[in-house]
């Protein structure tokens, strides 16, 4: 069992919600959340849509582990077609909103349509309506779940929300819960949005019963958190450091993308890094960091709450933000710092909080004002187009484009667009660091080889979460491989992002395969769920997934043209550290790739390929 | 020996293992909602506090109930309420200063925590032992420890 078997049928356009039974012997070949509901996508949306109109919809999915005491069962996932990329976008997420879903006894909400006037769905298990949501439009995420808190006197409800950017339509607007957490990528606000959907407010009481063989789940589940708490980067690494940690090590490796990659080492690296967030503060002598935080399940607790000095020029007089909240993880540090040049870990903890505020995925933003800033210092933005200098480096100019773009005002419209847009718009089209609309994360594939080949092939654009060679290249999980050479790299991505569709699908956190492989996952899966769900199965229903959000894009008219990298990455050699003389070696590693994943040479999934993973042509 | 639910905030991550062991033990699901154990996110200061009955000697839940449902374990010093015989009045919560006596819509009876027979599940299932069960004279034994240890600076020859 482990599903709730039933999903919730939401059409925004007539104002009607309709449980349906959730498709048992789909769950059996793609388990739930990102597989599952990829699966329900393809099916009932045509690819060539357009992402923000009426026709696109909009999926949340929670996995057969959400909300059960397997560790990290937090999770759930957003999909849908992607604004950014016009791909397929599955954004995750973790905190509690997730299991509280689960709790109510809903596995998916098929979200169709739009409505005529902004709405919000509240659930109260079995009990769905969507409600006016005159009160909470044209508020902040934080501002939304304190009101429907308030509204309906329930300090229990779990809130999933977008801000003023999602209802703005900016393109790389997020869906936020549980106020700092949030499906970031790929625009999947702006769809909310375009929707008239400002948020989901759920409250569950049934709770998760439907495990097939509870003792030997609670068995399996102890295991692996053993697994977990013994292994140095789960179990000390990133408690204490979270995602940070990697900050001086990526710069170290020479691969860590700055000032829009013009460079691979930032020179402030150190005081933007885990180690500065715990280093008392000279103004008020305390650190950044106020303590960790699990999401639900969660027995890793990655997360960072910090706070931000109350001296510092962005919250002087503003103590509506020296309240303790999500602080920077290292995709953000990274992209509101390296990548646009600012070392002031103070503007970064700013600029975080307000992309958490108003829901804006800071990767893409950040990237986005880094291609900005090159813009401008080539002099094709112009000071007076923007109201003030684009100068990198200047933490002042982040901290203001973040506000502006997290609430669709002035310049922050430009941000908004995302790199691809604006530098087009700017006769650079090239200066975009994305690869299919989507800016990189925080790897520079010349210091890394292999991500540059799981960046082109993501299929949800740039993204380190499809496939993290980098635990291989880097930390030696589960084999160590040398960063700086293409050989044996196909393989590796595949591997990976074949494992990574089945952790997504699960309800489960991708961070556990820092300590996990498939083989931890599987006696948790085959405890809970019926049917069988051996090794080969969960190997083949990875690849199975891949290809079908494969298809999905090929039909959407991506080709194997769009699994590339920009030009500077593959003709600029890194100026400096271990990579240094170095451009990707995509090209030498995608064929192999295709190959390996039983694809034409134009990336497209063979018939006998196809058959083998029993989808169809 | 009797022992005591001992809780440490500052170690608390909020995962919520300890709400779902509770319900699971009590109810057979995955439900916090049904937990006898609560975790309070203070978000504006990051500090997390898993909140539960502490058992008072003088338990008013027990002296307030008027059909004698609560009953002391004593072999654990846990107080009990007697489904068969709890009638959900609700005087109980009433009375309890601390709120950690609650009316279950379900099955129209109150619960409180009963220290699961003297095997606490949710301390079996924290994972940073925020949450541990120990001597119940000694519950300020770690703090003594961390306080103590201030003083262990003199330098050794």
């Amino acid at each position: 069992m482990a599903w709730q078997r039933k999903i919730l049928r939401v059409n925004l356009t007539n104002g009607t919600c309709t449980p349906e039974p959730l498709n048992m012997e789909w769950a059996q070949d793609y388990l739930g959340q990102r597989g599952l509901a990829t699966k329900y996508f393809c099916e009932e949306v045509d690819a060539k849509v357009d992402p923000l109109s009426p026709e696109n919809k909009l999926i949340y999915a929670t996995g057969p582990l959400t909300g059960t005491m397997a560790s990290t069962g937090a999770r759930y996932s957003v999909i849908t077609k992607g604004p950014l990329t016009g791909a397929i976008a599955c954004s995750n997420s973790g905190g509690y909103f997730g299991a509280e879903l689960r709790f109510a006894g809903w596995d998916m909400i098929i979200f169709e349509g739009k409505s005529a006037q902004p709405v919000y769905l509240h659930i109260e298990n079995g009990k769905t309506e969507l409600l006016p949501a005159d009160e909470i439009w044209g508020r902040s995420v934080w501002d939304t779940e304190a009101i429907l808190k308030k509204k309906h006197q329930d300090p229990m409800i779990r809130v999933s929300s977008v801000g003023r950017a999602g209802e703005a339509q900016v393109l790389f607007a997020a869906i936020v819960n549980d106020l700092h957490r949030a499906a970031g990528r790929s625009g999947v606000g702006a769809v909310m949005g375009s929707k008239n959907l400002k948020a989901i407010a759920v409250r569950g009481t049934l709770g998760v019963g439907t495990i097939r063989n509870p003792a030997g789940f609670m068995q399996a589940t102890v295991a692996a958190k053993k697994v977990l708490a013994n292994h140095p980067v789960t179990g000390q690494g990133l408690p204490k450091f979270g995602t940070q940690v990697l900050m001086n090590v990526i710069n170290e490796m020479g691969a860590l993308p700055t000032r829009n990659h013009r460079d691979v080492q930032f020179e402030k690296a150190g005081r933007i890094s885990a180690e500065a967030m715990h280093e008392p503060r000279p103004t008020d002598g305390k650190p950044n960091l106020v303590t960790n935080q699990a999401c639900f399940g969660c027995t890793i607790a990655c997360g960072r709450i910090s706070k931000i000095d109350e001296t510092h020029y962005t919250v002087l007089n503003r103590p509506e933000y020296w309240g303790a909240s999500g602080g920077l993880e290292y995709e953000a540090a990274w992209a509101l710092g390296a990548a646009t040049g600012v070392g002031d870990l103070e503007a970064l903890t700013f600029a975080n909080f307000i992309c958490n505020e108003d829901g804006i995925d800071p990767i893409s933003f950040g990237a986005t004002v880094g291609a900005a800033m090159e813009l401008y210092d080539l002099g094709l933005i112009k000071e007076a187009d923007v109201g003030f200098p684009l100068t990198f480096g200047s933490a002042e100019v982040l901290t203001r484009l973040a506000e502006l773009t997290a609430r669709g005002e002035g310049f922050g419209k430009e941000i908004g667009l995302g790199s691809k847009r604006l530098c087009a718009k700017h006769g650079r089209p090239e200066l975009s660091m994305s690869v299919k609309g989507q800016e990189f994360p925080a790897y520079d594939s010349r210091g890394i080889q292999g991500m540059g080949l799981a960046y082109a092939t993501s299929n949800r654009g740039a993204c380190h979460l499809r496939g993290y060679t980098v635990a291989s290249e880097v930390f030696g999980i589960p084999v160590k491989t040398d960063p700086l050479v293409t050989e044996g790299k196909p393989g590796l991505v595949k591997a990976f992002q074949d494992a990574t569709a089945v952790f997504d699908s699960s309800g489960l956190c991708v961070f556990t395969t820092f300590a996990w492989t498939l083989a931890d996952l599987q006696p948790q899966l085959a405890a809970a769920c019926e049917g069988d769900w051996s090794m080969e199965k969960l190997a083949l229903l990875g690849e199975r997934i891949w290809n079908l959000e494969r298809q999905f894009n090929n039909a959407a008219g991506f080709t194997g043209k769009d699994d590339n990298l920009p030009q500077r990455l593959m003709t600029e050699p890194a100026k400096t550290g271990p990579a240094k003389g170095l451009v990707s070696g995509l090209d030498k590693m995608l064929p192999e790739y295709y190959e390996l994943r039983g694809w034409s040479k134009d990336g497209v999934p063979t018939p006998a390929t196809l058959q083998r993973l029993g989808l169809p042509a | 020996m009797q022992k005591s639910l001992n809780i440490d905030p500052s170690k608390c991550t909020g995962c919520l293992q300890c709400e779902m062991a509770c319900s699971y033990e009590n109810y057979g699901n995955f439900n916090p909602s049904k937990s006898r154990i609560k975790v309070f996110d203070f978000h504006h200061t990051g500090r997390k506090v898993p909140y539960t009955c502490t058992q008072c000697d003088e338990a008013w839940c027990l002296h307030a109930c008027p059909v004698e449902a609560i009953k002391v374990d004593a072999a654990t010093g846990a107080k009990v309420v007697l489904d068969a015989v709890c009638v959900g009045c609700k005087v109980c919560t009433i009375a309890c200063p601390f709120g950690t006596i609650n009316y279950v819509q379900d099955t129209g009876k109150v619960q409180k925590c009963d220290l699961c027979g003297d095997a606490p599940a949710c301390v079996d299932a924290c994972p940073t032992a925020a949450i541990t069960y120990v001597d119940a004279d000694w519950t300020g034994l770690e703090r003594m420890r961390q306080w103590a240890t201030r003083l262990d600076t003199q330098p050794h020859a």
